[in-house]
């Protein structure tokens, strides 16, 4: 039976907004930490460490993000974990988020001069010091802008999940737009929303852009 | 581990993977180019005089931009048909996907245009230029070699972008890869191969960007 298109399925897209933000979430934060290691090793002075995290960077910015979901969907089982789309989402997403921020957070290590390392270790600093009190305050400023600006991009790579049968904003709206055959309408709420929570977020990074710009 | 990898199962479809690469090469390329057409046309007018004209150019970038690229695909091949307008799937796919490039690079040709010194637009002003032969000589070629890696890095998201058309069953390596697994069963071997082209296309691209770069770009600029 073809459904009207009504308030409750308007609402059944908006409840897709959940799922769609808590994964953005998780894949960020996740991303950011597994993405701060990469930062560090592809900067790190071992060669071979570099090597791997540049390797693992070049992976995920030279395959599209749906392949990796794919991999994560398909391979977990594989090796023994039965895992729900949930996780397999969360986890292809965060390795994804970690390669992008990896990348970013790198610039910005290698963009504080090489003098302030030197200082540091001219005072005794040792990595982790160095790392904490000198370089990181000083990078963290030129990656705001890129960082905010991946935030967006993750929020609209969530989307993909729905293609593997997650149930997202995507997701929710493709199912309300097959039941009431009013296509343009649920997918035009979906992109309404997406860009609700994208928009600002832009605005933000580009002002952070300007804010945080080296002076040249 | 239990599980017994066999690759060996898909050889035969080899020729099927082959072509899904030829295919997702057209698509991107098709995306590219027609995207670059848009984006140079959009960042001209986001900077013209003329308002109407301006917030038109900034709706369609910031539309773009902030929403995923499978809605506005949804949009264009399952919406679009209710207004009467209906497009083939691979029609779809390369209208939805050179709209979408063209808003990103419309960004970073902007972004070249600002980068070139007012000086520039006045010294061609003086020396009795056209409008179009400022823009063509004294703007666009520095602009280019300015934004040239940024615009090469969003044409090859534009060829890792094509992989999301096979959800609306536009014919290219993912789809392919998605059809040899309703015969074969075998899901992780086929994406692998699937990523692993994906991988080597992206690398035959930046190499090709490179060469570009190398050919037409890399005068010296005193």
């Amino acid at each position: 039976m073809i459904r009207s298109f009504g308030v409750s399925e308007a609402l059944a897209i908006l409840s897709g907004i959940q799922s769609t933000v808590v994964l953005s979430l998780i894949a960020f934060i996740g991303g950011g930490l597994v993405g701060l290691a990469v930062a560090l090793m592809r900067t790190s002075d071992l060669a071979p460490l570099r090597r791997a995290a540049g390797l693992y960077i070049d992976f995920f910015q030279g395959t599209p993000l749906l392949m990796q979901l794919f991999l994560v969907f398909y391979g977990l089982p594989v090796f023994g974990l039965r895992v729900n789309a949930w996780v397999a989402v969360t986890i292809g997403l965060t390795l994804h988020a970690s390669a992008f921020l990896g990348e970013i957070w790198r610039g910005g290590i290698q963009a504080v001069p090489k003098g302030q390392t030197e200082a540091a270790i001219a005072l005794g600093l040792g990595y982790t010091h160095r790392m904490i009190h000198v370089v990181v305050p000083q990078g963290a400023r030129l990656c705001m802008a890129p960082t905010v600006g991946f935030l967006v991009q993750l929020i609209k790579g969530t989307s993909l999940a729905a293609i593997i049968g997650f149930v997202e904003l995507s997701r929710s709206a493709q199912i309300i737009a097959s039941t009431t055959y009013k296509p343009l309408l649920a997918y035009g709420l979906a992109a309404i929303i997406y860009f609700i929570l994208c928009f600002p977020l832009s605005r933000l990074s580009a002002s952070f852009e300007r804010r945080f710009a080296v002076k040249t | 581990m239990t599980y017994q990898f066999d690759f060996a199962v898909l050889a035969p479809y080899w020729l099927q993977f082959l072509r899904g690469c030829g295919l997702t090469i057209l698509l991107a390329s098709c995306a590219i180019a027609i995207g670059l057409v848009i984006g140079i046309l959009t960042a001209l007018a986001k900077k013209s005089s003329s308002r109407p004209l301006r917030l038109a150019a900034e709706a369609y970038i910031e539309l773009i931009r902030n929403t995923p690229f499978l809605v506005q695909a949804f949009f264009i091949f399952f919406g679009l048909p209710t207004l009467g307008l209906s497009l083939q799937p691979w029609s779809a796919a390369i209208v939805a996907l050179s709209l979408n490039c063209g808003a990103f690079a419309a960004e970073v040709i902007r972004g070249g245009i600002d980068a070139i010194p007012r000086g520039q637009f006045e010294a061609g002003t003086a020396l009795g230029l056209a409008r179009m032969q400022i823009f063509r000589y004294v703007v666009l070629k520095p602009a280019l070699r300015i934004i040239y890696p940024a615009l090469s890095g969003q044409f090859i998201l534009a060829l890792l972008t094509t992989s999301i058309v096979s959800s609306i069953s536009a014919e290219e390596l993912t789809a392919i890869a998605q059809s040899i697994d309703t015969v074969t069963f075998r899901s992780f071997e086929i994406y692998i191969i699937a990523t692993a082209l994906y991988l080597a296309m992206s690398i035959a691209f930046a190499f090709l960007f490179k060469a570009i770069d190398r050919t037409y770009f890399s005068y010296p600029v005193k």
